[in-house]
C-alpha cells in the first residue's frame, strides 16, 4: 500500500527506516518511495515525525550525537545511512531549506556563490551567470538584481526565504527538501514561495514538510500522512484529500482532529 | 483615582514603599562608585593635562636630574609591545575559541583547556610576569620586547579564548545546519559562516582583551624592564609607558612625576577609546 505504482523513475526509497532519539524512537518502520521530478508533501500533527524524515533524507541528524537511523534509503543505487557515505557530498546533492530564513552574514550574491564554490570552478562571469539564474529561478531576481552586494540580511523575511531557495537551488541538487519554509512568511510570500516549489519540480524533485493542509494540497503530487512516528498513509495527493484510505487520515485532513 | 471593590491599597503602598527604598539604596551606591571614579579621573586629568605637551611625544625619557624630557621611547614601546601582542594572541586566542565552540563535542580535553583557561584569566598579573621571566629572561640573560609580548600575550589570550566562544555560541544552530545542507565542510561552516556571523563579538573581545593588556605593569616589570634610550630592537629592553610610570611617579624628580601624570592620562585616554571603538563600532554582537 505504500508504495507506488512504478510508472515513474523513483529516485529516494525508503525501506524499514527507523530512528531514534537516544532511547526514544522518532520514526518506526518507513517504507516510501519518492519519484523523480514530483513534489511529495509530509503532512501530520506536531512531533509526528516528518521534520525528522525529511532530517534523514540528507542526513542532517549526523551532525548531532545520539540521534541514528537503521533501515536502508536508496539514492542513487548507493544507501546514504552507510556510515562510509560522504555527507558533504550526499548534502550538495540533496539540498535543505529551513522553516527560518538563514541568509549568510555575507552579500545577496556571496550567499549564492557560497554553496557553488564548494563543488565548482567557475569564472566570474560564470559564476555571475549561475547567481543570476539561481535568483531568477527563486523569482527574487527583480526585487535584488540591483543590490547584490548588499548584506543578505538586509531582506525582508519573505525574501531571505527566497534567497536561501536560490541558494539551495544554485548548487544544482537533484533534491530539494523543504522544512516548513513558509511557516514564518506573510500569505504573499508564502503564495510566491508555493508558485515556486511549483515550477521546480521540472528540474529537482521537491519533498516538503508542511502543517498547512491546504498547502500540501495545492503544491503536491504525492503526500504522506504520519502519525506518531508511523507512516499512516501515502498516495497521490488528490486521492489523500478527496478519499483517503483510513479514518485517521480523513480526520486530521479534515480538522477533526490536530 | 478611585479604588474598584476588591483592591486592597495599603499592598500597594507597601510595595511603593519598598521600591523607594530599593532606588535610594541602588542609587547611592552607584554614586558612591561613580564618585571615586570621577575623583581618580578629575584628579588625573588635572595633572596629566598640565604634563601632556609635544616634547613629551618627540624627547626620549630623561636621564635622572636633567631637565625636560619625554615618552617617546615609552610610547613607542608600548605600541609595538602592544601590536606584537595583538598579533601574537589574535590567531591563538581565536582558534583556540573556535575550537571550543564548534569542536570540542564535550571531549575531556576542552573540559580541561575551559578549566585551565578560566584559571589563566584570574591569574595574577605578577605571577605571569615571573613565569616568563623565569622561562625567558633568565635562560636568555637579558630582559627584551618580546619577553614583555609573550607576558602580556598570556594574560590576553584567555580573555580572547573566552570571548570568542561565547561569541560563536551566540550563533544559532540553524546558522551551521543550512551552511551544511550545502555541502559545505566543517571548517569551511566553522570560518566563513559561523565566525564571519559573530565578528563583531569576536573583534570586541579582541579590542576589550588589548585594552585590559595595555595598562598591565607588573609582567613588563619583569620582562621588558625599561630603556632610557629610545629602541625599537624587540630583543632588547624596551621602554613602555607602565613601567615609567611606576618608576617615575616614585622618584625625587619633579619633572619625571609630572612625565608619570602626562603618560598615566595617555593610557587612560587610550583605554577609554578602545573600549569606546569596542562598544560604539561592534554593538552587533552576531549578525544573523
Amino acid at each position: 500500500m505504500n508504495t507506488l505504482p512504478e510508472t515513474k523513475e523513483i529516485i529516494l526509497e525508503v525501506r524499514n527506516l527507523n530512528f531514534f532519539y537516544g532511547a526514544f524512537q522518532g520514526l518506526k518502520n518507513i517504507n516510501l518511495d519518492i519519484q523523480k521530478n514530483t513534489v511529495t508533501a509530509f503532512i501530520g500533527p506536531s512531533g509526528c515525525g516528518k521534520s525528522t524524515l525529511l532530517r534523514t533524507l540528507n542526513r542532517m541528524y549526523d551532525l548531532y550525537p545520539g540521534q541514528r537511523a537503521e533501515g536502508v534509503i536508496n539514492f542513487d543505487g548507493e544507501n546514504i545511512l552507510n556510515p562510509k557515505q560522504d555527507l558533504n557530498l550526499l548534502r550538495s546533492r540533496v539540498g535543505m531549506v529551513f522553516q527560518k530564513p538563514t541568509p549568510f552574514p555575507m552579500s545577496i550574491y556571496d550567499n549564492i556563490a557560497f554553496g557553488v564554490q564548494l563543488y565548482e570552478n567557475l569564472s566570474r562571469s560564470d559564476m555571475d551567470d549561475r547567481v543570476e539564474w539561481a535568483l531568477q529561478k527563486a523569482a527574487i531576481w527583480g526585487e535584488v538584481k540591483d543590490k547584490l552586494g548588499q548584506s543578505g540580511l538586509s531582506l525582508s523575511g519573505g525574501q531571505q526565504q527566497r534567497l536561501c531557495i536560490a541558494r539551495g537551488i544554485a548548487v544544482k541538487p537533484a533534491i530539494l527538501l523543504l522544512d516548513e519554509p513558509t511557516s514564518a512568511l506573510d500569505p504573499i510570500s508564502t503564495g510566491k514561495v508555493e508558485e515556486l516549489v511549483h515550477t521546480l519540480k521540472s528540474e529537482y524533485t521537491v519533498v516538503i514538510v508542511t502543517h498547512n493542509m491546504q498547502q500540501a494540497a495545492r503544491v503536491s503530487d504525492y503526500t504522506a500522512y504520519m502519525y506518531l512516528g508511523e507512516l499512516m498513509e501515502f498516495g497521490e495527493t488528490d486521492q489523500i484529500f478527496m478519499k483517503p484510505a483510513r479514518q485517521e487520515t480523513e480526520d486530521y485532513i479534515t480538522g477533526r482532529f490536530g | 483615582m478611585k479604588a474598584s471593590t476588591n483592591m486592597d491599597l495599603s499592598i500597594y503602598a507597601k510595595r511603593k514603599r519598598a521600591n523607594f527604598i530599593g532606588m535610594v539604596l541602588s542609587m547611592s551606591a552607584m554614586i558612591i562608585g561613580l564618585a571615586f571614579l570621577l575623583w581618580i579621573l578629575s584628579i588625573l586629568i588635572f595633572k596629566g593635562l598640565s604634563a601632556l605637551s609635544i616634547s613629551m611625544l618627540t624627547h626620549s625619557t630623561p636621564a635622572p636630574g636633567s631637565e625636560g624630557g619625554g615618552l617617546a621611547n615609552a610610547i613607542v614601546g608600548s605600541l609595538m609591545i602592544v601590536l606584537s601582542c595583538s598579533l601574537l594572541s589574535t590567531p591563538i586566542g581565536v582558534l583556540a575559541g573556535v575550537y571550543l565552540s564548534e569542536y570540542s563535542d564535550r571531549s575531556k580535553i576542552a573540559e580541561v583547556t575551559r578549566f585551565v583557561n578560566d584559571i589563566m584569566l584570574s591569574a595574577p598579573s605578577i605571577v605571569i610576569g615571573l613565569f616568563v621571566y623565569a622561562l625567558i629572561v633568565v635562560p636568555s640573560k637579558h630582559f627584551s620586547g618580546w619577553a614583555g609580548t609573550i607576558a602580556l600575550s598570556l594574560i590576553a589570550i584567555p580573555v580572547v579564548v573566552r570571548t570568542t566562544e561565547n561569541m560563536l555560541k551566540l550563533v544559532p544552530v540553524s546558522l551551521r545546519e543550512a551552511a551544511f545542507a550545502l555541502g559545505a565542510p566543517k571548517w569551511k561552516v566553522s570560518t566563513s559562516v559561523v565566525l564571519k556571523a559573530a565578528k563583531s563579538g569576536v573583534m570586541t573581545g579582541l579590542l576589550l582583551a588589548l585594552a585590559r593588556v595595555s595598562g598591565e605593569t607588573a609582567p613588563l616589570l619583569f620582562t621588558a624592564l625599561n630603556n632610557q634610550f629610545f629602541s625599537t630592537d624587540m630583543n632588547k629592553p624596551m621602554a613602555n609607558l607602565p613601567v615609567v610610570i611606576f618608576q617615575f611617579a616614585m622618584s625625587p624628580y619633579d619633572n619625571w612625576v609630572n612625565l608619570a601624570w602626562g603618560g598615566a592620562l595617555l593610557i587612560t585616554l587610550t583605554v577609554l577609546a578602545l573600549n569606546i571603538i569596542a562598544r560604539v563600532v561592534f554593538r552587533e554582537k552576531v549578525s544573523v
